[in-house]
């Protein structure tokens, strides 16, 4: 049998064949219906991703100052408490409202 | 008034992506029509096609307006359509044994006076489409653009992303492959 014109045969039949363009019912109102769904979660996503990192910052500088406080060296004696100084800081104006006559 | 190809992609890449329906009521009959040159279930086609302007959508950036929106698109479709091949290839194993009676007729036809089978039965058009169906994913593309479409090398490697001298070696295979199919097929049938 003659295979190159079998080829040629089917190939011409191939080419004979109409182009079939129809486009079911609604088609592009689907497709636009999916990408506006799909725009408001990625909307929601750079939201989470920035507060995602904006936690780790806090996180580090948490540590940061936490290693700081641990590892520094100590500059003079018990006057420089830390915790007293903070608490008589915050306390200051409950202090003065005590004395007050 | 109606706002120009240039003003719609000006507006989804703003963010307003109801601007992307007007392209996609009006291209989407040559996606559809390229997609159902690759897949036979409109199910598939279907999906070939929202994957097709989902990638648009997403990739709309990278046009640069150079060329036509059109030209951009169908490149998308070609490469879209190669990867459904390339995924779907569970066909290529069946034999040839169960020909329907018009395909066989016109086979045997076909051997007894080659000139006298018609180029357009519908016999010829289910075989071709047998066989492309048992074709690689490469091969079976190459020979669609090639032989079927009538596209010049330049064209198909502009639409695949293939080099010329590739697309010119893989036609060489394709044709190869197709001629040793075609041999599976007549001697499953006459031996």
């Amino acid at each position: 049998m003659n295979l190159a014109e079998l080829q040629k045969k089917l190939i011409a039949a191939a080419k004979t064949e109409v182009l079939d363009d129809r486009v079911p019912y609604a088609f592009e109102k689907r497709v636009t219906a999916l990408l506006q769904s799909r725009v408001a979660p990625q909307n929601l996503d750079l939201w989470v991703r920035g507060l995602w990192r904006a936690a780790v910052s806090c996180v580090g500088v948490a540590m940061l100052c936490g290693a700081w406080t641990l590892f520094a060296p100590a500059t003079s004696a018990s006057t420089d408490d830390l915790s007293q100084n903070f608490e008589t800081t915050l306390l200051a104006s409950i202090d003065q409202g005590d004395q007050a006559p | 008034m109606e706002r120009t190809e240039a003003e719609l992609i000006a507006a989804v890449l703003k963010g307003d992506a109801a601007s992307f329906e007007p392209l996609v009521a009006k291209y989407s009959p040559r996606v559809f029509a390229t997609a159902r040159r690759y897949a036979r279930r409109e199910s598939e086609i279907e999906d070939i096609a929202q994957e097709v302007w989902l990638k648009a959508f997403d990739k709309l950036k990278s046009f640069r307006g150079e060329a036509p929106f059109e030209h951009w698109l169908m490149r998308m479709t070609v490469r879209t359509c190669y990867d459904f091949l390339r995924g779907h290839q569970r066909n290529r194993e069946s034999s040839f044994s169960e020909l329907s009676e018009p395909e066989n007729d016109w086979l045997e036809r076909f051997v007894a006076a080659p000139e006298t089978a018609t180029d357009n039965a519908d016999a010829a058009k289910l075989l071709i489409e047998r066989v492309m169906e048992k074709l690689s994913p490469q091969a079976r593309l190459v020979i669609t653009l090639l032989e079927i479409e009538d596209r010049s090398v330049k064209e198909i490697a502009e639409l695949t992303g293939w080099s010329v001298p590739l697309v010119k070696v893989r036609a060489f295979r394709a044709r190869g492959e197709m001629r040793k199919i075609l041999a599976k097929m007549t001697k499953d049938k006459y031996l």
